[in-house]
């Protein structure tokens, strides 16, 4: 069947499998920034951005986004809020392994749109779905921290 | 120090967080036949015959592998030094299957979808075989895992498969009996440690194609592909100079890409089909069927004097190495080697035990490997004894522990797989590590207070040590190459998984060469291109690869001497380099100019240099780590409040980069204390499969990691740099337990550390 996407600003009419999820139709089209790291729902490392709204693309059916806006990293590296995510995550070396990043930069992304003054345990709440075990998740609070001007 | 000693950004940073195609399925060509592996249902089993008939008249099959049509050639898929320290116990497919998940049959499509379809079609009749499921049980037991003829192992390693033994390991120092006898106190106590997995992010990945000589190259998420390489080439039966193994950007290992996984399979699809070929494995595959930490036993029996001092310290092991045993000598010796020098005062000390084949997935390697394990047992059993003794835990460390320019016999005598090293620690800081861990936890005050109420606070701690590389064995090489700008690139065989090791060597070079980091372009790893390196395992990198790279540095800089010499035509003494340009008295020109005119001009030829780096020791890492806990005595739940972390890696080549190794080690040292659980139904089925099942600690698990690094030099490492990889990981289940000891007064002896377990001891006391 054929659906409608504007993926990071760009109107497609993709082919797909009434069974296929949206994280491998993305990837098929290129996106690699879109990562698979489970099968459950439950790594957060491949959430995209729908309409705004962070989803996990493992889990949402491509058919189901028809006509919405699907948002990834890629789709980003202009904004100025992207830059300076980042540019705290490089500067703490939280940027370990880098494969969690992606979905967590987009996650962080959309809660600073959705919460206002967030407190750190607002924000762990927010991110909780994103695993990494690379950086204990200790020096991505630091720099998600500064991103938000918040102090500890 | 300009480059070193300083917190630069990762090298590779931007395109990672910004989502840059660079892991291995991202790079995988877009006609891959995919690859998928029908696996075992039965935890043991004999394959009677596999129908692949109606599989292969699927439209847009390509390719079926069973045992029937694969090299039979014997091999282990762990990736270590060579001769081999694990036993020779797996074909690519056999006719056995040994634990659910092993591998039965492979099949190649065109898409993923007929690949799936593909596996459902395949008819196998099994014999099913009465497995061994409990590790205890496995020495002696009837039924025998690997009974196959051609099983072997180096003649260094005991292993005796007709017990289901994969290796034995003994040794001791002084009268054990005797010291036991004259002890004042003695402590004697028996603890378990789980199997725990690797919850690396990325899954494994490979692909493979047939470049255009005919050779077979392999790209792989792993982390050591000269070992990959040397692998593939003998379970392929094919010259290692057939093969190229290319490390793309890893996705996290933590030792659990320290074998082969998938290769061998997308290598045969490739090599009978001609065709690109990909598999990714599903997270329910990684947990089911690539392989854990050791689970293992220990019993420990220490003896000490009334005033503290440790005379004797026993410990006789037990190790579950699952199916195949990859790892298993190695993994058990470190258990002892990494622990027990810390307390070097002893008059007797003995090890020893066994590694034991289950119908388990296998075990392999994992950070810290059979140190956390042995720490566990051992920092618990240190803390029983104080309490004994009626000591403060941290004064009995303090007591008995290694310090700078000492030495332990343990060094000399055991080492990974083979004997070890004697040495002496030049740089050791732990007892600077202790006291200023127990200022920050406020020790003083929170280990006497009173402990009363419903919510009970409590402080455990627990020392640790590491080694920096395998001593004599593994090396690592890096080569430096002038670019016609002045910049050079880097080519190592070292690999970064996410340390940042690219980043770090890259350091180490520009500290060198007095030049700026971002004139360094590293490149690592390919077996075609870069020099050989062992890989990124045993905290090896900073150190080994490490120097490697500061030897190939000092060669570069010798060499763009010797060039500006000839250049000015006057004795190379009289010649300068300062990084941007060379100089003679009464003439300079700059390195960039140089390298134009030996590249296009004069003079014309390249500059490189090469740089090999074995350790003649392993200097040890130090840790002490404290944990603060609050127990709630109505539920049993625990709460880690903080965690104190304070360590001694030398001198920091990237401050920032070597933090986020002990805050990431200390997360999952954390999960294997408190949270991460293997579960198995009664016929061996692996229950905690996925991540909903298994709980690696989440972002609001984590609460509050204090990280300092206290300032030492080592003087064999580079800028005085030692490990810092493993450490982190080890002192958390110890600490904790402690902790909760000193906060409700019940020992809990096998990990994880549960609410379920406390509660019970609660109920107990
Ligand atoms: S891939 Fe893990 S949550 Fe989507
Ligand atoms: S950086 Fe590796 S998983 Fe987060």
């Amino acid at each position: 069947m054929k659906i409608a996407l504007t993926i990071n600003n760009v109107k497609k009419e993709v082919e797909i499998s009434p069974s296929e999820f949206l994280l491998d139709v993305l990837r098929r089209l290129d996106y690699m920034s879109v990562k698979k790291g489970c099968d459950t729902g439950t790594c957060g490392v491949c959430t995209v951005l729908m309409d705004g709204k962070p989803v996990l693309s493992c889990s949402v059916l491509a058919a189901s986004a028809d006509g919405h806006e699907i948002t990834t990293i890629e789709g980003l590296s202009e904004d100025p809020e992207f830059k300076a995510i980042s540019n705290a995550l490089l500067e703490e070396g939280a940027d370990q392994c880098g494969f969690c990043s992606p979905g967590l930069i987009l996650n962080v992304y959309a809660m600073k749109k959705e919460l206002k003054n967030p407190s750190e345990e607002d924000m762990k709440k927010y991110l909780v779905g994103n695993l990494c075990r690379c950086t204990g998740y200790v020096p991505q609070m630091r720099a998600i921290k500064k991103y938000f001007e918040v102090k500890a | 120090m300009k480059e070193v000693k300083s917190s630069i950004k990762k090298v590779d940073g931007y395109g990672l967080v910004s989502g840059k195609p660079v892991y291995t399925d991202d790079l995988a060509p877009k006609n891959s036949l995919v690859v998928k592996i029908l696996r075992s249902p039965h935890a043991f089993a004999k394959i009677k015959n596999i129908d692949t008939t109606k599989a292969e008249q699927l439209d847009g099959v390509e390719c079926i592998l069973t045992y029937k049509n694969v090299p039979r050639n014997i091999f282990t898929r762990a990736g270590q030094g060579y001769p081999e320290p694990s036993p020779y116990d797996k074909y690519i497919l056999d006719e056995y299957v040994r634990y659910v998940g092993d591998e039965v049959a492979v099949v190649a499509a065109r898409d993923e979808y007929t690949a799936e379809k593909a596996l459902e079609l395949l008819e196998v009749e099994y014999e099913i075989l009465e497995p061994v499921l409990d590790f205890e049980k496995s020495k002696g037991s009837k039924s025998i895992i690997h009974p196959e003829k051609d099983y072997q192992s180096e003649s260094f390693v005991s292993s005796d498969p007709k017990n289901n033994i994969a290796a034995t390991y003994e040794m001791s120092i002084g009268d054990i009996e005797k010291e036991i006898e004259n002890s004042d106190v003695v402590v004697k106590d028996r603890f378990y440690t789980q199997a725990q997995a690797h919850v690396m992010m990325e899954p494994h990945a490979a692909y493979s194609y047939m470049d255009m000589q005919g050779r077979l190259v392999v790209v792989t998420s792993t982390q050591v592909p000269f070992h990959v390489r040397r692998i593939l080439a003998r379970a392929l039966g094919l010259p290692i100079k057939k093969i190229r193994v290319i490390k793309p950007r890893v996705g996290g290992g933590f030792g659990g890409k320290q074998a082969i996984h998938g290769e061998p399979y997308v290598a045969l699809v490739t090599l009978k089909t001609g065709k690109p070929a990909k598999v990714y494995y599903t997270r329910k595959e990684v947990f089911e069927s690539t392989y854990t930490r050791h689970p293992m036993r220990f019993d420990v029996t220490i003896g000490a004097d009334k005033d503290g001092r440790i005379k004797v310290i026993d410990v006789r092991g037990l190790s579950d190495t699952g199916a195949y045993g990859e790892h298993a000598l190695t993994t058990f010796m470190v258990a002892g080697s990494k622990v027990l020098p810390m307390y070097n005062k002893v008059k007797a000390v003995r090890f020893g035990g066994d590694v034991v084949y289950t119908n388990h997935p296998p075990a392999g390697a994992f950070r810290g490997y059979g140190a956390i394990q042995a720490n566990f047992a051992i920092e618990s059993a240190m803390d029983m004894l104080a309490y004994k003794l009626n000591m403060d835990p941290v004064k009995l460390r303090e007591i008995n522990m290694i310090r700078e320019n000492e030495t332990s016999p343990i060094f000399k005598i055991m080492g990974e797989g083979r004997e070890g090293v004697d040495m002496i620690v030049r740089s050791c800081k732990l007892d600077e590590c202790v006291e200023k861990g127990a200022k920050k936890i406020d020790w003083e005050n929170k280990f006497k207070t009173k402990k009363e109420g419903k919510k009970v606070k409590g402080v455990g701690m627990a020392i640790a040590m590491q080694g920096s590389g395998i001593a004599k064995i593994d090396m690592g090489a890096a080569t430096l190459k002038l670019n016609e700008d002045g910049s050079f690139n880097l080519l190592i065989g070292a690999t970064d998984i996410g340390t940042g090791s690219d980043t770090i060597l890259s350091q180490i070079a520009a500290e060198v060469l007095n030049v700026p980091t971002e004139n360094i372009i590293p490149y690592s790893s390919d077996t075609d291109v870069t020099p050989f390196d062992v890989g990124a395992y045993a905290s090896s990198t900073t150190y080994v690869s490490g120097n490697a790279v500061r030897k190939a540095a000092e060669k570069m800089k010798e060499e763009i001497i010797k060039a500006g010499a000839e250049y000015f035509e006057v004795p190379v003494e009289e010649v300068e380099f300062d990084g941007k340009e060379i100089k003679t008295k009464d003439n300079k020109i700059t390195l960039q100019k140089l390298a134009e005119i030996l590249y296009y001009n004069e003079n014309q030829k390249q500059l490189s240099a090469t740089g090999s780096y074995v350790g003649e020791e392993s200097p040890p890492p130090f840790m002490a780590g404290y944990a603060e806990v609050e127990v709630d005595i109505e539920t049993g739940k625990i709460d880690l409040l903080n965690y104190v972390a304070v360590v001694d890696c030398g001198t920091p080549i990237n401050p920032n980069l070597a933090k986020v190794q002990v805050e990431g080690g200390l997360a999952q040292g954390i999960g294997m204390a408190m949270y991460e659980e293997v579960k198995y139904d009664k016929n061996g089925r692996l229950l905690t499969n996925n991540l909903l099942n298994y709980k690696i600690p989440s972002r609001v698990d984590i609460k509050n990691l204090e990280v300092e690094l206290v300032d030492s030099y080592e003087p064999t490492g580079p800028f005085g740099a030692k490990s810092v990889g493993e450490i982190g990981i080890d002192t958390p289940p110890a600490a904790i337990a402690n902790a909760i000891y000193n906060a409700v007064g019940v020992r809990i002896k096998d990990l994880p550390i549960t609410p379920e377990k406390v509660l019970k001891a609660l109920k107990n006391k």
